[in-house]
């Protein structure tokens, strides 16, 4: 084994080792807090802390959170305590975490931090300088497309009127999702035993009125993700149209669109002017048109928003083509992530229109296993003709 | 008390744990914080509650989670058949509202569920919460709340605070993503399949009177089928029954008789694709490894 680490003379003593250490570990991708410091030193006053095997032991459950957090430790433990002086194993923070820093407590559960509110890459006044990215968060990508295309052009008004209807019927169909806990209502199955005896005391015990309880209807909520890489531009105008309306017509629907990146729109989308929308939106969608990391962007979306915004209750609505340049283990993976979050996932491919067709992207093959539904749809017709499917869900 | 003896101690009871395991469960019971066991299904999580109890000699309160568990399953709620008696034999005997009112609103009809239990019993009980993530959000947002504060409001009888606070272990399989807030207030231990020598002593500590050889045929042969491509791997408690159904045959060796083998995995492997996989020549290939 590797030597203990020697600190300096100068070093604060164990206290301050021990929040270097989880400062270590919050660099690395654990999710900690600060009470966790405490707890972790706390821990080692039940054991032999001067044995190294044990105090990697009983710092083992204390500032780790999951399965993943319980394979890294050792290295992480061994990085900081035991190199001797020198760097033994140079312990790389994941690559699946370095696309987004939403693993320090501090910022807990805020999804991709430069955006906090979700404009990662909003052009920092909105106009003018927009030919920079404003955050400073440039992720390298394979072809992007720098020609920047405004949606206005893409988007008549009128198709965002038809497409806001269709998007209420939608939601209105996905409105419904039976909730398993029983509330008082005026019509229900059941009787309110508790509201019943409170009652019944007044008439000497006699149950005069019976009041009742059921299941209430719980709203579904939809998060759609849109693909708007270069295979995907000639829908790109359907979709974005469905999505402006979705957001018009349903306050709790969040959406997003991904080429190269991901990028939140939901502020955008709600502003009150359809046109305006639209155009911060194009500002946003900077690389539209470009080559697609499916895997990659939804991976991201998997780790950082869904955290936030995707539970059991949400339905995610993924418009893609299925051509993606990451491999297609990639897009499973993050597929089977975001279904633990306990949602629901459609996929709408305007490919499987065509007659013929068959899911041979390999990326597409390797989703379909994660999908609650998979079908066509390339025109505002086909998204109004899921409105039976989806009341099914 | 250290880690070695706790481990010592769930050995006497029949628990064998793992060195990592034996420390989280210590360091719940010296720092007084929740548990969060995870792993596969059959790897023992639900059991260490129970070897737990055992050696702190101590009640096991066990709440199973399941979609929709609320209050009134999980907490308390009133006795309703015997509140309407007790109104309609107040009114006979002409008993003021108020009267009436105080008593079947007191813990004479309360009807106790595992959280209340747990916080209300003189010596710490080991209070298991079985499958958390079958419970949905609302629950576990509650169940957080009862874990920091260990006290519970009922309107009518007011607050009750914990006499003593419980051992609580979490359990949960995957089924859905736990909240940050529930993983950050719990220590976490995450359960794997025992390794060969523990999965021996498991079930040399289980069925004392099975034979050496078969016991290691038996270890050798679950723990190979483990890595074969099933979709439902074996547990710790198919593996017993497996050797139990085994010794039931008086089977001394594995390879001796294909058939009986075959019948015997019904054991072991619980889907139809698995048995369909796992044929006669595969499951001698497995036992003439082991063997």
């Amino acid at each position: 084994m590797s030597r203990v680490t020697k600190f300096a003379g100068r070093d604060l003593g164990p206290a301050a080792r021990m929040s270097g250490f989880l400062a270590h570990l919050r660099a690395n991708g654990l999710r900690l807090g600060v009470r966790e410091t405490e707890v972790a030193l706390q821990a080692l006053t039940y054991v032999r802390a001067i044995d190294p095997e044990q105090a990697r032991r009983a710092l083992k459950p204390v500032c780790s959170g999951c399965a993943e957090d319980i394979a890294r430790f050792d290295d992480l433990f061994d990085a900081y305590w035991c190199n001797g002086g020198r760097v033994a194993q140079k312990v790389m923070p994941s690559s699946q975490t370095s696309g987004s820093d939403s693993v320090h407590s501090s910022r807990d559960a805020k999804g991709e931090s430069a955006g906090g509110a979700g404009q990662a890459s909003t052009p920092d006044g909105g106009e003018g300088e927009a030919e920079s990215d404003g955050e400073g968060k440039l992720i390298a990508t394979r072809a992007r497309n720098l020609m920047r295309k405004d949606l206005r052009d893409l988007v008549p008004p009128e198709e965002i009127a038809a497409a806001e209807a269709v998007a209420r019927r939608l939601g209105a169909a996905l409105r419904d999702r039976r909730s398993r806990r029983r509330k008082a209502a005026r019509k229900g199955d059941r009787l309110h035993f508790r509201r019943l005896i409170r009652q019944s005391l007044s008439s000497g015990g006699e149950p005069l009125h019976l009041p009742m309880k059921r299941r209430p209807d719980r709203p579904l909520k939809i998060v759609a993700l849109c693909d708007v890489s270069g295979s995907m531009t000639v829908y790109a105008r359907v979709f974005l149209a469905f999505l402006a309306g979705l957001m018009r017509a349903d306050t709790s629907a969040d959406a997003y669109l991904f080429h190269t990146r991901l990028v939140r729109i939901t502020e955008a989308l709600r502003d009150k002017d359809a046109m305006r929308a639209l155009g911060r939106m194009s500002l946003m969608a900077d690389g539209f048109g470009g080559g697609s990391k499916i895997g990659a962007s939804l991976d991201l979306f998997a780790r950082s928003y869904a955290r936030r915004f995707v539970d059991g209750r949400t339905v995610v609505l993924i418009l893609s083509d299925g051509y993606d340049t990451d491999p297609p283990e990639a897009m499973a993976h993050a597929l089977e992530r975001l279904k633990k979050r306990g949602c629901r996932i459609l996929w709408l491919n305007p490919l499987k229109g065509w007659d013929g067709y068959e899911p041979v992207a390999r990326g597409m093959a390797a989703a379909l296993p994660h999908l609650d539904l998979f079908r066509p749809a390339n025109r505002l017709a086909d998204l109004a003709a899921l409105e039976p499917e989806l009341a099914r869900l | 008390m250290s880690f070695q003896d706790l481990k010592q101690n769930l050995a006497e009871v029949g628990y064998v744990a793992s060195d990592d395991l034996a420390m989280a469960v210590h360091l719940a019971l010296s720092l007084g914080r929740p548990l969060l066991l995870e792993g596969a299904a059959g790897v023992g999580k639900t059991e260490v509650a129970r070897a737990l109890a055992m050696v702190r000699d101590a009640r096991l309160i066990r709440l199973q989670c399941y979609e929709g568990l609320d209050a009134a399953q999980a907490i308390y709620e009133w006795n309703y058949q015997r509140q309407l008696l007790a109104i309609r034999a107040a009114a006979e005997g002409g008993h003021t509202g108020r009267e009436v009112e105080d008593r079947i609103f007191s813990e004479e009809f309360l009807l106790q569920r595992p959280l209340l239990q747990a916080i209300r019993q003189e010596v710490p009980p080991v209070l298991l919460i079985d499958e958390i993530d079958r419970a949905d959000e609302e629950f576990e947002a509650y169940l957080l709340e009862v874990l920091s504060e260990f006290q519970i409001t009922i309107p009518e009888l007011g607050t009750i605070e914990a006499v003593t606070r419980p051992v609580v272990i979490l359990t949960a399989n995957g089924t859905r993503d736990l909240s940050d807030a529930l993983r950050r207030r719990c220590l976490y231990a995450h359960v794997d399949y025992p390794d060969r020598s523990s999965e021996l002593a498991i079930l040399q500590a289980r069925c004392p009177d099975i034979e050496e050889q078969l016991a290691l045929q038996i270890i050798g042969f679950v723990q190979d089928l483990r890595k074969e491509d099933l979709e439902k791997v074996p547990g710790i408690a198919e593996m017993l029954d497996f050797a139990a159904a085994l010794m039931g045959l008086g089977i001394a060796d594995l390879t001796r008789d294909p058939v009986v083998l075959q019948a015997s995995l019904a054991t072991l492997l619980k889907t139809e694709t698995d048995r369909a996989n796992v044929t006669t020549e595969v499951a001698q290939r497995l036992a003439g490894k082991a063997a």
